[in-house]
C-alpha cells in the first residue's frame, strides 16, 4: 500500500467538561457534540464547508441516537452534504475515530475530516427490566384488545423498575474501579503515588488554563469556560484525607480524588491533507503518524482490565522503529492514577516485558516531567468518548510549539480490556 | 416585565396622555435594508450662491435614481442645503426662506443635511462666524424635527468635494437612523476615494477584525460588516467563546478567542488574519467594560481594569496592528458619550473613552498612518439597548432613553452602521473624527 500523503492535525475543540448532573445535566449527546463542532467551525472558518467526513461516537447512547454524528453535522454550520458515521470503542472511541480519519486522509480517500466523541453521564438512557421488556413486546404482538389485556395481566411487581447503564464489565460484574484496584494491588501502587499524580494533574491543568493554553482548544458552553472538575488548590493534604472508594483494607488505595469522576462533555479534532490545510490558510500543528490497538484477556487470563495499552505501545514502537524514550511528551489517559502508574511500572518490569510482551528486556522508564504536562483526565474529567479528542488536540498543539520532528505518545485504556495508542509528530 | 416608556406612550391610554401632556412619542426609525432605494421619496436640493456642492449632490442623486424636488412638497423625505459659499452671517437667511418651508412638509424619518466649509479655512472673521453658525442651525433643527427626523452638518474642505458621495449616501439612508445633530468633517483624502461597485456591498472583499464581538454592539458590528460584504474575524474573551462562535458562524466568519489585554493579543490577530486571509483591511476596537464607582470610593482594580481594557489595550495592540493593516485600511474605535460629557460614578470609564477620542485624533495624524492611507475614526454611542445598559437601574435607564431628540434608545445596529461608514474606501476623506451615535442626546451636546 503506498501512502499518498500525511495526515495533518490542524487543531481541535472541546466544550469544558462538566461534572455529572452539573451545568450540562439537560444537554444531550447531540447538543454537546453539535456545540463542540460549532466551536471548531468558528475557530477554523468552516461555515458551509463540505468536510470529507465526520466520525464520532458516544459510549452511553440512547437508541434514538442511532445516527448521532450525522444528526450533529446536520445541526451544525458545516455543509449538509458532509457525510458522517458513528463508531464506538468504549473510552478508545475518540482516538479510534482519529485513526480512521487519519488513515483515509493518508490513503487519499478524503482530504479533510473531523474526529470526535461525546458522552453524557447525566442525560443517560433508561431501560426497563429485561422481563418487563419481553412481556411488553408480547403485549404489543397481541391480535385483539382482549388478548393484549390478558397478556398485560402477566406483569408482576418484580418486573417493574428501571435500569441505568452501569460502569461495570458485563462479563465479570465488577466495576472498572474494582478491576483497577486488583491491578493496583498487583503492581503495589501506593496511595501516596496515586494522590501525587492526581495533584499534579490538577496543578498542570490549572497552570495551562492560566497560561491561555486552552484559549484555542476550548469553547465555552452553558456558562462553563473551564473544566468543572478542576481544583487548582488540590493538595496532598486534601487528597490524603479522602476515604478509599475501591479495594479492601490496606490495599484500598483508590479514592474519588485519584479516580476520574463521571463527566459530561464533547471534543472534536480537525484533520486534513497538507494541501487542504494550505488551501484554507490553516497551520498544520502535527502529523498523525500511526495508531495501534490491543486487547487483553481479563476474563479468563490474569491480566488487568485496563492494561491493554501496555501491550499496544510496544507493538507500535516496533513498527515505527522507536524506543519508549524517543518522545517529547507522553499522554497517558488517567482513568485512574493507578492506571498510569501500573502501566509505567509494567514497562519498567523485566519479567512483564520479557514474558508478557515477548521483548528481550524492559521498555524502561520515561522522563516523568514529560507526562501529561498540561493535565489529564483526573483534573479535566473523562466523558468517555470525548477523551481521545481532548488529548489529540492538546498534544498536537504542544508538539507544534516544540517544533518540527518532536514526538508525542498517546495511550488510552478502554472497557472490555482494550487499549488504543498513537504517535503524533510535531509540524 | 420591565416598564418601557416607548411602549407605554404608543399604547391607547399612553398615547392620549402623551399627546395631552406634550410628552415625546418615539417614532419607529427608518433603518437600512439592502436592496431598498437610498431614500423613500424625493429630495429637495438647494443652496446659496453658485452652490458647487449642490451640483455634486444632484449628480449623485440622479445616479442613484432618486427623484429631485425643486420646491418643498409632501413627498419630500430629505432636504440638502449647500451653504459652502456663505460669506457672512447675512447670507444665512436662505436657511429660513428655503429650509423653513421644507421642514413643514418633510415626511417622517426625514433627513436634513447642510453642507458647509470648515471654519478654519474662512477668509475673514465674518465668514468664520457665518460658517460656525451652521452648527447652531443644524443642532436646533435636530431638536425641532419630529417623527424620527435627523439633521446633520457636513463640512467639506476645499479639495474634498469629490469625496462627498459616501457621507451623503450615509446621511440620507437608514444607516444614519440614530445619528443627529452631528458635524462630519471631510478633509483632503489620505488615499484615493473609491466608490464601491455596489453601494449595498461597500465592504466586498474586505477583511475586518472586530473585538468584543460575542454580544451587544460588537455582535451587531460584526454582522453589519458581514452584511456589507466583509469577511469578519470575531474576537472576544475565552470565557465568551461559545456565544462568540455562534456569532462568527452566523455570519460565515471566524472566531478568535483572546483577551485584548493579553500581551500577545495584537500579534495573534495579525497571525490569524495573515494565515487565513492574507491580512486585514479594517479593525474595530469595540471591546469595553464598565466598573462604576464614585471617585471617592473607587479601588485600584476598578480604576485600572477599565482603563486597560478600554484604552491601554488599544494602544498596545495598535503597535502591531498599524504596521500590519492593509494600505488604505480603516481603524475604528468605540468611544462613548461618557467620554464627552462625563458621568457620575464613571471617572474611570469617562477617562478611558475621552482617551479613545484623543488617541483617535492623534493616530490619524501619525505620519506612518497617513503614509499608509489609513483612516482612524471613532464613534461615541449614546444610550444603546444592550446588556451593558440593561444593568442600569430602571429610572436612570428610562431617562437615558428619553434624553435625546429621537425620544428612544438606539440599537446596536445604529452604532454598527456608523462604524461601517468609517470603513468604506469611499470615505477616505474622513479621518481623525469622532461621531456621536446618540439620537442627539442632551448630554455633552
Ligand atoms: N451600550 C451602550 O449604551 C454603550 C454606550 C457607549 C459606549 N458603549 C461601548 O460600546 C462597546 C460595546 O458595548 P456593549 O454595550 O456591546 O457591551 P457588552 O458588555 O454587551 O459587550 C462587550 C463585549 O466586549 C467583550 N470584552 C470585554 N472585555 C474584553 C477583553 N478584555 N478582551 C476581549 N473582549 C472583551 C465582552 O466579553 C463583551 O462580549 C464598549 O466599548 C462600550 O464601552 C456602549
Amino acid at each position: 500500500m503506498t501512502e499518498t500523503c500525511r495526515a495533518a492535525i490542524i487543531g481541535g475543540n472541546r466544550i469544558p467538561f462538566a461534572r455529572q448532573f452539573g451545568p450540562y445535566a439537560e444537554a444531550s449527546n447531540q447538543d454537546m457534540l453539535t456545540a463542540a463542532l460549532e466551536g471548531l467551525i468558528a475557530r477554523y472558518g468552516l461555515v458551509g464547508e463540505r468536510v470529507g467526513e465526520v466520525v464520532a461516537g458516544a459510549v452511553v447512547k440512547h437508541s434514538r441516537d442511532f445516527n448521532l454524528t450525522r444528526e450533529s453535522v446536520l445541526g451544525s454550520s458545516l455543509a449538509p452534504t458532509t457525510p458522517a458515521y458513528d463508531i464506538q470503542q468504549a473510552c478508545g472511541t475518540g482516538l479510534e475515530a482519529a485513526i480512521l480519519v487519519a488513515n483515509k486522509i493518508r490513503l487519499g480517500q478524503i482530504d479533510s475530516g473531523i474526529a470526535g466523541g461525546v458522552d453524557t453521564s447525566s442525560d443517560a438512557p433508561i431501560t426497563v427490566r429485561e422481563s418487563l421488556r419481553r412481556k411488553l413486546l408480547r403485549v404489543n404482538r397481541g391480535k385483539s384488545p382482549v388478548e393484549m389485556a390478558t397478556r398485560l395481566l402477566a406483569l408482576r411487581p418484580g418486573d417493574l423498575g428501571i435500569e441505568i447503564p452501569a460502569n461495570s464489565e458485563p462479563r465479570t460484574g465488577l466495576s472498572m474501579g474494582e478491576h483497577m484496584a486488583q491491578t493496583a494491588r498487583r503492581w503495589a501502587i501506593s496511595r501516596e503515588a496515586q494522590d501525587e499524580l492526581a495533584m499534579m494533574s490538577h496543578h498542570n491543568l490549572a497552570r495551562a488554563y492560566d497560561e491561555g493554553f486552552f484559549d484555542d482548544l476550548v469553547t465555552s458552553y452553558l456558562g462553563l469556560s473551564r473544566d468543572q472538575n478542576l481544583r487548582p488548590d488540590s493538595s496532598m493534604a486534601k487528597l490524603s484525607a479522602l476515604k478509599p472508594a475501591f479495594g479492601k483494607g490496606d490495599h484500598a488505595t483508590m479514592t474519588a480524588g485519584n479516580s476520574t469522576p463521571l463527566t459530561d462533555g464533547a471534543s472534536v479534532v480537525l484533520l486534513a491533507s497538507e494541501q487542504w490545510a494550505a488551501e484554507h490558510g490553516l497551520t498544520v500543528q502535527a502529523f498523525f503518524v500511526d495508531g495501534e490497538s490491543a486487547a487483553i484477556d481479563y476474563v479468563h487470563g490474569d491480566e488487568g482490565l485496563l492494561m491493554a495499552p501496555a501491550y499496544a505501545v510496544p507493538r507500535l514502537l516496533a513498527r515505527q522503529g522507536l524506543s519508549l524514550q524517543d518522545f517529547d511528551y507522553y499522554e497517558i489517559h488517567e482513568a485512574f492514577a493507578a492506571t498510569v502508574l501500573s502501566t509505567l511500572k509494567a514497562w519498567e518490569d523485566e519479567e512483564f516485558c520479557t514474558t508478557r510482551l515477548g521483548l528481550p528486556g524492559p521498555l524502561g522508564s520515561i522522563d516523568r516531567s514529560r507526562l501529561n504536562v498540561n493535565g489529564s483526565s483526573l483534573a479535566a474529567g473523562h466523558p468517555f468518548a470525548a477523551t481521545g479528542g481532548r488529548i489529540v488536540a492538546s498534544l498536537a498543539k504542544m508538539l507544534h510549539a516544540k517544533g518540527p520532528g518532536s514526538r508525542g505518545l498517546i495511550s488510552i485504556c478502554a472497557a472490555g480490556g482494550q487499549g488504543v495508542v498513537a504517535i503524533l509528530e510535531g509540524a | 416585565m420591565a416598564f418601557s416608556y416607548g411602549g407605554f406612550v404608543n399604547s391607547g391610554v399612553g398615547k392620549f396622555l402623551a399627546s395631552n401632556l406634550g410628552l415625546p412619542r418615539p417614532t419607529r426609525l427608518r433603518r437600512h435594508t439592502p436592496g431598498e432605494s437610498l431614500v423613500p421619496g424625493a429630495v429637495f436640493v438647494d443652496g446659496f450662491g453658485e452652490a458647487p456642492l449642490a451640483a455634486q449632490v444632484r449628480g449623485v442623486l440622479e445616479g442613484a435614481g432618486v427623484q429631485l424636488a425643486t420646491v418643498p412638497s409632501t413627498s419630500v423625505v430629505a432636504a440638502v442645503l449647500d451653504l459652502s459659499k456663505v460669506r457672512s452671517p447675512a447670507d444665512l437667511d436662505i436657511v429660513r426662506t428655503s429650509l423653513g418651508p421644507a421642514l413643514k412638509t418633510l415626511a417622517p424619518t426625514g433627513r436634513v443635511v447642510i453642507l458647509g466649509r470648515p471654519v478654519a479655512g474662512a477668509v475673514d472673521v465674518a465668514q468664520a462666524a457665518g460658517r460656525r453658525a451652521l452648527e447652531g442651525i443644524v443642532r436646533s433643527i435636530g431638536k425641532e424635527l419630529r417623527g424620527g427626523g435627523t439633521a446633520n452638518l457636513v463640512l467639506v474642505a476645499e479639495g474634498a468635494d469629490d469625496a462627498l458621495e459616501g457621507t451623503l449616501r450615509f446621511l440620507l439612508s437608514g444607516r444614519s437612523a440614530y445619528v443627529s445633530g452631528q458635524v462630519f468633517h471631510l478633509a483632503e483624502p489620505v488615499a484615493p476615494v473609491q466608490a464601491p461597485a455596489d453601494w449595498d456591498a461597500p465592504l466586498a472583499g474586505k477583511v475586518a477584525v472586530v473585538t468584543g464581538a460575542a454580544r451587544g454592539i460588537g455582535a451587531a458590528i460584526a454582522s453589519t460588516l458581514a452584511r456589507d460584504g466583509a469577511t469578519v474575524v470575531c474576537v472576544d474573551v475565552p470565557s465568551a467563546s461559545g456565544p462568540l462562535a455562534e456569532v462568527a458562524n452566523s455570519l460565515g466568519g471566524s472566531a478568535l478567542a483572546l483577551d485584548v489585554t493579553s500581551a500577545d493579543a495584537g500579534t495573534r490577530i495579525v497571525e490569524h488574519t495573515q494565515s487565513r486571509h492574507g491580512g486585514f483591511d479594517i479593525v474595530v476596537h469595540n471591546a469595553g467594560i464598565t466598573r462604576d464607582k464614585l471617585l471617592a470610593n473607587i479601588d485600584a482594580d476598578r480604576w485600572a481594569s477599565v482603563l486597560e481594557v478600554n484604552l491601554g489595550s488599544i494602544l498596545v495592540m495598535n503597535q502591531v496592528l498599524v504596521p500590519a493593516i492593509a494600505e488604505g485600511g480603516h481603524i475604528v474605535n468605540v468611544a462613548s458619550i461618557a467620554g464627552i460629557a462625563g458621568n457620575r460614578g464613571q471617572t474611570n470609564y469617562a477617562a478611558s473613552k475621552a482617551g479613545v477620542i484623543g488617541m483617535t485624533a492623534a493616530l490619524a495624524q501619525d505620519p506612518t498612518v497617513r503614509a499608509k492611507g489609513v483612516t482612524v475614526n471613532a464613534v461615541a454611542p449614546g444610550f444603546i439597548e444592550t446588556e451593558m445598559t440593561a444593568k442600569v437601574p430602571l429610572a436612570t435607564r428610562e431617562v437615558g432613553r428619553l434624553m435625546n431628540s429621537l425620544s428612544q434608545g438606539g440599537l446596536p445596529v445604529d452604532v454598527a452602521e456608523t462604524i461601517g461608514y468609517f470603513a468604506w474606501d469611499a470615505n477616505r476623506a474622513v479621518t481623525g473624527t469622532t461621531v456621536r451615535v446618540c439620537g442627539q442626546m442632551l448630554l455633552g451636546a
